[in-house]
């Protein structure tokens, strides 16, 4: 693992070539290059602007507040934020185990969100990409092939995306922001005519979700060279587990592997998370950059989510998912596999995991209990941790004897891979920048990269006209000799 | 498929509003106020629905309308607001956080073979989004005036179906 093409010898005299949004009040993504007068890439980064002002947001408001106010912070992943919450605020309430209820609820909703999450981004937002070809007319004319065989892809997908919305609205009792989970369990149960009518689909979830892993692996495999080099770099990765090694989303303990897949640290408990990562400040981004503490700023930072916690558990706990995992690892031949693109074929397998999950939990009777809450001896700090659907997510919380929070500190799965996501933008600006014009190709290859993490962007604003991505291409003087600007709808204008 | 189905025969009212906006970022919450103000008038065959972003599966909310009128904040324009149609349009944003109008209106077409309702995009002059401040005076006045042609159109519409226009007491309505 290096730096390279982070910072360059002499960045004045270069030539920068900046992607950005018009306007960062969303929160957004830049990427900058600068390149030398031969056109090479001397610098590559990429910065997000993480709005900060969440902690402040949370603080001075009673606890029990939390769990709901933060589903403010983030349009996307609201119900990630609502449960990691929960789960911090369970530590200061004292409540040590959930009702098998609360604990079973709290998964069903989980689940509804992995799934609903996963289908979004495969479906919608990278299949344009994966099956009709970003790079070269070989490569298209494989993907045509695959992808006329998948022709309902669009309708799965909102259908996928709507029931695990539906999964949502009976655990946590609203379609949008819930109430669902508090410290210490949950406010309500699922009832019997509710399980009812999510059982008779989810079936048809879990056929349309293997069916999704088959395509995302057959894209994979129709063009082997193509993602298995595109964007990628090797890393150390990190996840939840559980107690026995097996993928858990929900809870279990921190396990790290490094780039050739052995054991760094496992078995740690969450709730001292520091003990184990820290943090580090680069003077050109808002972002901090996490790394494992004992191996330094320069070896130790990561990747998480997908493509992560699929290699980084020993099994995991439904048939069909496990069987897709074993045929993924088996794709490594024994080491890793680092591939930015591999993150799809990951994702789908989780997509798999979540459905079989959701299935088994709707047909057990503890979901529809009547014992929700727990609590005992109050403690003044509470830390939750999830496995959000882009990956690991942190609140930690300290309470007042008022009730009050005084301190709070969210990372977000984001920037757990603000070095993974630097490395693999630096990886496609060298392959397909050729420095002479600023091109859509160039765009969308780096967004490619980019969609393979789907980074959080502090996004719960969207006003209207607030979307669009910005290239400027500045000489060494500082003049503006190129300019691209795109829209949500691919449109460009120079 | 029961998600499909249900969204067909669940009796949909012919014309929906869709407020999107996070209430707790200023002038993003233009979106949800006005769904708040046109619940607590109660316009007969309209539904009503508010949430932070519009996704893929606001498609199927579509679905047995005729009229769908989408409210939003924007930062574009001099303001007070805007109302135009809007047409299918593919998105390619560079992540899952939200769709445009056109861009629900496009896997509506992806997914049904049902006709497309009328769209139109009510977008209301804001200014300021950040985390935890309040409507701006600007925007609040901006979104009175939008107001004042929604309602006359909504309630318009419903005189000309025959149905009658009846204020109701607050807290009587609700949005799903």
């Amino acid at each position: 693992m290096s730096f390279e093409l982070e910072t360059a010898a002499n960045p004045t005299s270069l030539r920068r070539v900046v992607i950005e949004p018009v306007s960062r009040v969303e929160g957004h993504g830049k990427v900058s290059i600068l390149l030398d007068s031969d056109d090479h890439v001397q610098q590559v980064r990429l910065h997000i602007v993480e709005f900060r002002g969440f902690e402040r947001f949370i603080q001075g408001r009673p606890y029990w507040e939390i769990p709901v106010m933060v589903q403010r912070l983030c349009g996307i992943c609201p119900v990630s934020h609502h449960l990691a919450a929960a789960k911090a605020l369970d530590q200061v309430v004292g409540a040590k185990r959930l009702t098998p209820t609360a604990e079973k609820v709290r998964r069903l909703m989980h689940y509804g969100q992995i799934l609903q999450s996963h289908a979004l981004h495969f479906f919608h937002l990278s299949s344009p990409d994966l099956l009709f070809g970003f790079d070269s007319d070989v490569a298209k004319r494989n993907i045509v092939g695959v992808a006329a065989e998948y022709p309902d892809i669009a309708k799965q997908g909102v259908l996928l995306r709507k029931f695990g919305q539906e999964v949502i609205r009976v655990t946590a009792g609203k379609r949008v922001h819930g109430t669902g989970a508090i410290p210490g369990g949950v406010n309500r149960a699922v009832t019997r005519a509710e399980r009812d009518e999510l059982v008779k689909d989810a079936y048809q979830m879990v056929a349309w979700s293997r069916a999704a892993v088959q395509l995302a692996k057959r894209l994979h495999l129709a063009n082997v060279g193509l993602y298995n080099s595109f964007g990628a770099f090797r890393s150390n990765l990190m996840s939840l587990v559980a107690a026995d090694g097996a993928m858990d989303l929900y809870h279990g303990v921190l396990r790290a592997r490094d780039e050739s897949g052995d054991i760094i640290f496992d078995g740690v408990d969450y709730s001292r998370y520091w003990e184990v990562l820290t943090e580090e400040v680069k003077p050109w981004s808002y972002m901090k950059f996490p790394f494992i503490r004992s191996l330094g700023s320069e070896q130790g930072w990561y990747k998480v989510g997908p493509l992560a916690r699929v290699q980084n558990c020993d099994q995991i706990p439904t048939p069909l998912a496990d069987a897709e995992r074993r045929d993924f690892v088996d794709f490594g031949g024994g080491q890793p596999i680092h591939a930015t693109l591999a993150y799809h074929w990951a994702r789908m397998i989780e997509m798999l995991f979540a459905a079989e999950s959701i299935k088994d939990l709707l047909h057990d009777d503890d979901i529809l209990g009547d014992d929700l809450v727990v609590t005992g001896e109050r403690e003044e700090r509470g830390v939750g941790v999830i496995e959000a659907p882009r990956g690991t997510l942190i609140h930690h919380y300290r309470v007042n004897e008022d009730d009050q929070v005084i301190r709070a500190n969210l990372i977000v799965s984001t920037t757990h891979n603000n070095q993974a996501m630097n490395e693999s933008i630096r990886h496609v600006a060298k392959r397909y920048l050729d420095g002479r014009k600023l091109t859509e190709g160039l765009l969308n290859h780096i967004e490619v990269a980019i969609r393979a993490f789907d980074p959080c962007l502090s996004c719960a604003t969207h006003a209207l006209g607030k979307m669009p991505l910005q290239i400027e291409l500045i000489d060494a003087e500082g003049t503006c000799i190129d300019t691209l600007v795109k829209d949500s709808h691919e449109r460009c204008s120079c | 498929m029961q998600l499909l189905s249900t969204a067909h025969d669940a009796g949909v009212a012919p014309v929906l509003v869709i407020g999107i906006g996070n209430p707790s970022r200023g002038d993003d919450a233009i979106g949800p106020l006005a769904i708040e103000r046109l619940e607590a008038i109660g316009l007969p065959g309209v539904d009503l629905l508010t949430d932070f972003q519009l996704q893929v599966e606001h498609a199927l909310d579509l679905v047995g309308r005729s009229e769908v009128i989408f409210v939003d904040a924007t930062v574009a324009g001099e303001g007070p607001f805007s109302f135009e149609p809007v047409a299918p349009a593919a998105d390619r944003s560079a992540t899952t956080h939200a769709l445009p109008p056109a861009g629900v209106l496009h896997v509506y077409g992806e997914c049904t073979d049902a006709p497309l309702p009328a769209a139109f995009v009510l977008a209301i002059r804001g200014y300021d989004f950040e985390l935890g401040a309040p409507l701006t005076d600007a925007a609040a006045r901006n979104l009175e005036a939008a107001l004042e042609i929604l309602v006359a159109r909504l309630a318009g519409r419903a005189v000309r179906r025959g149905l009658e226009v009846v204020p109701k007491p607050p807290g009587s309505a609700s949005s799903r």
